[in-house]
């Protein structure tokens, strides 16, 4: 079945957020949604300098079957956007923990992720 | 909404070959297996196999069964020769389209008709209420047939490894009837819903697992692999085969479609004519384009095409085309703008140039 990392955090809308020790954290979809869409053929992502509310439509992503909307998992600023997915959209199919990060934000109130689902929340829900 | 879905015959083989089954014209079917693009691709460069047994059958036969199709349909039916099939629409007065089709003629008197999933039902009580002085009968035979699309250039090899039929002879439109792996009384015909060359098989819905499962063990070192409605679909939208519901629908008529090679005067009376030539002499109000874009966001069926500020249109339906590798679409738009080179389409704001493309993207 689907990978659900132990040491990320989710929302319902499939999307995780890995927090690093220096308060950025970076997002992505996961392995559920990622295999829902089946193809990715293009991410449409933020510059860097956006801000996002939490649950706010930060991007979308296109499949051969459907487009889909990014949500924030938390109120955030984007530092940088994936620019290797413009190239290698697939990379989401292949890599969705991984190489097919999205964007990587400074996080404005870490408070925030314990409203996030865990693993084992997120992993109920599938 | 309630009606419980259908289930093909090969609904078990679909599971166990790993199909991702959705809900489709109240039918269960696989949208992929493999993934979408692979599967295109297999088609172009070796060979899929379709499960389409969703797609319905009537048997029409008697004396007048000719008369009775060329007085429904807006093809003409009578010069059909036995052996042979053509593409047509089934319209209504108003000109809007019932279904498009495909007649099969097996004698001088005796047709066999596919119909759409999603109209069955709906076309075989509308050629029923039709029937009329006509000496004929309309047989629903959607549960006798199941249906195999065999697609891509190493088809007919793989065919010709599970059958003894001259398939060498058969033309394009052209079908015979025989055994395929086995299973007596297949129709196999040239045709297709791919921009591929290949095969469409109709055969006895008991013998369908059978038969799918012997096409896929003999073409797997040919290529072939099972192919689902997501590769359909792009793979129709390539060679510009218009899907109904979309390109064609109540009301989008033929000649709005760019179908109007279906539609023939001069047989005489049928059903929709007087609004079809009023159509063809006056031009319609508006016509389906086929486009590509230049860009990775794809044009979704109901994203509004603009001329300038003013919108002049809407896409029917939207995707991502393997062989250009860029997304791809039709669009009905208003008269005086089908062939203008300054419309742009909105997709989450984005107003993306909309380049029209003349020909199919395959042929």
């Amino acid at each position: 079945m689907s990978n659900v990392p132990a040491d990320l955090h989710y929302t319902k809308d499939h999307e995780w957020i890995r927090l690093a020790a220096d308060g950025t954290a970076t997002i992505g979809i996961t392995d559920h949604a990622q295999a829902a869409l089946g193809d990715v053929t293009f991410v449409d992502l933020p510059k860097a300098g956006q801000a996002f509310g939490a649950g706010e439509v930060f991007g979308a992503v296109e499949s051969v079957k459907a487009a889909s909307d990014l949500y924030s998992p938390v109120t955030c600023e984007v530092l940088e956007a994936n620019g290797s997915l413009n190239d290698t959209p697939d990379l989401v199919n292949r890599e969705p923990y991984g190489g097919a990060w999205m964007i990587k934000v400074k996080v404005k109130n870490p408070g925030e992720l314990a409203g996030l689902l865990d693993a084992a929340g997120y992993a109920a829900i599938l | 909404m309630s009606e419980p879905l259908a289930r093909t015959p090969l609904h078990a083989l679909h599971v166990e070959l790993g199909g991702r089954i959705v809900p489709f014209a109240g039918w269960e079917m696989p949208v992929q297996y493999a993934g979408i693009i692979e599967e295109h691709q297999a088609v172009r460069k070796a060979a899929g196999l379709f499960d389409v047994s969703h797609m319905g059958e009537a048997r029409v036969r008697g004396r007048d069964a000719a008369a009775f199709l060329d007085r429904i349909m807006t093809n003409d039916m009578a010069s059909i020769r036995p052996g042979m099939a053509r593409y047509t629409v089934m319209c209504q007065p108003d000109g809007g389209c019932v279904d498009d089709l495909i007649v099969y003629r097996f004698s001088e008197t005796e047709f066999l008709i596919c119909l759409n999933a999603s109209n069955a039902a709906k076309d075989i009580a509308w050629m029923r209420s039709l029937i009329g002085p006509f000496k004929v009968e309309v047989l629903d035979e959607c549960a006798a047939w199941a249906q195999l699309a065999l697609q891509g250039p190493v088809a007919e090899r793989i065919l010709g490894l599970a059958t003894a039929l001259p398939l060498g002879t058969i033309k394009r439109f052209g079908f015979a009837v025989g055994e395929v792996a086995g299973a007596s009384g297949c129709v196999v015909s040239r045709t297709g819903y791919t921009g591929s060359a290949g095969f469409e098989i109709y055969l006895p819905a008991a013998s369908a697992e059978k038969v799918a499962r012997a096409l896929l063990e003999l073409g797997k070192p040919h290529g072939l692999v099972p192919a689902g409605l997501g590769a359909r679909d792009s793979l129709r939208l390539e060679a510009n085969y218009p899907l109904y519901g979309h390109e064609i629908s109540e009301r989008i008529s033929p000649i709005q479609a760019g179908l109007g090679w279906t539609v023939k005067f001069a047989k005489g009376e049928f059903v929709g004519r007087e609004a079809l030539r009023r159509q063809a002499e006056g031009g319609p109000a508006a016509s389906v384009v086929l486009f590509s874009l230049d860009d990775r966001r794809i044009a979704r069926q109901g994203a509004q095409v603009y001329a300038g500020e003013t919108p002049v249109g809407e896409v029917l339906s939207g995707t991502h085309s393997p062989t250009l590798n860029k997304p791809i679409g039709t669009a009905l738009v208003a008269a005086g703008y089908t062939g203008s080179a300054e419309l742009t389409v909105d997709i989450r704001g984005n107003r993306i140039p909309l380049r029209i493309a003349v020909e199919p993207f395959v042929k």
